[in-house]
């Protein structure tokens, strides 16, 4: 089959190489909506471990006043 | 851990991939044969190579996993063999346009190179499902191992066979000649392979990584909040755990 003419063949390239870039683009964008649920996680993660944090010092400053109280 | 010289990686293949593509369309002379449309041919033939490899890459992870019992390998296996085959989905693609642009038709039943992708393409799309058909990981995980051995296996045997086949239109790049490319296309195709191998290192490192922090992070849950508050584990064709 003799060669295409450049004007024929240009569609066929660019299309073959944006179909590379396309899924190189959507796999991308796959891991980054991942990260974003990483991310989500990890707030809800330090989230629960301030919470703690706060209600752990709660019950100190509790006892500390409750042992503060003159019988 | 699986993040390491990620950052590196992910430079090294940009520059490589831009300077492959600069050297596609700014170096390399049109094909004397097939014109401006054998550009494609930087494309394709890397990605098919690169995309076979990573079945075979996954296959020698599951040797390792089934040797040493260790849940890495699997997870390894697992992220090789789902990169192929996005891989092998642009292999299809670009070949058949390649084929319409040069064959004038989209695909061609009675070539045994593409037939034969096609069939590696089609064992390895099994390989997922197979993975969510069973429940418990450590089966799972062992179960996938044997497919991805025998897969990764059944790639160079399937290489020889079309090796053996009559040719018939689809050229045969690698031949024990050494080829018969001209300096620049040959300079050219070898950069392009280079840079493939490394975006697809870069990828599968970058996949890793961001399934194992996924695993780390939900196993802290557990442990702070208790397995109640961390909720159920989805149904999963990915490991689980490492």
């Amino acid at each position: 089959m003799p060669a295409l003419p450049l004007d024929d063949a240009g569609p066929y390239v660019a299309g073959a190489y944006l179909v590379f870039l396309a899924l190189i683009l959507i796999y991308v964008a796959i891991m980054a909506s991942k990260l974003v649920r990483i991310e989500r996680e990890l707030v809800e993660l330090s989230d629960l471990v301030e919470g703690r944090r706060a209600a752990a010092a709660d019950e100190e400053r509790d006892a500390e006043r409750s042992e503060a109280v003159p019988r | 851990m699986f993040g390491r010289g990620l950052r590196t990686l992910s430079i090294a293949s940009v520059v490589l991939v831009t300077g492959a593509f600069a050297l596609v369309f700014l170096y390399a002379p049109n094909d004397a044969d097939q014109g401006f449309v054998q550009k494609i041919f930087y494309l394709h033939v890397p990605l098919a190579i690169v995309a076979l490899g990573g079945f075979v890459a996954g296959g020698v992870f599951a040797i390792q996993y089934l040797r040493t019992g260790d849940r890495g390998y699997d997870l390894r296996s697992y992220v090789a063999i789902h990169l192929s085959l996005i891989l092998g989905l642009g292999v299809l693609a670009t070949g058949s346009i390649w084929a319409k642009a040069s064959w004038g038709a989209w695909w061609v039943w009675d070539e045994p190179t593409l037939v034969s992708f096609l069939i590696v393409f089609l064992l390895f799309a099994c390989y997922q499902p197979l993975r969510f058909s069973i429940d418990d990981p450590e089966r799972q995980a062992r179960y996938a191992a044997v497919f991805a051995i025998i897969g990764g296996a059944f790639v160079p045997l399937n290489f020889l066979a079309v090796r053996l086949a009559s040719s018939l239109i689809h050229p045969r790049v690698l031949g024990t000649t050494g080829g018969s490319m001209p300096g620049e296309m040959r300079l050219t195709f070898l950069v392009s392979l280079v840079a493939m191998v490394c975006l697809f290192v870069t990828l599968w490192k970058y996949e890793l990584a961001s399934k194992h922090a996924s695993m780390r992070l939900r196993r802290l849950k557990r442990a702070l909040a208790g397995d109640d508050a961390a909720g159920p584990l989805a149904r999963t064709s990915a490991p689980t755990q490492i």
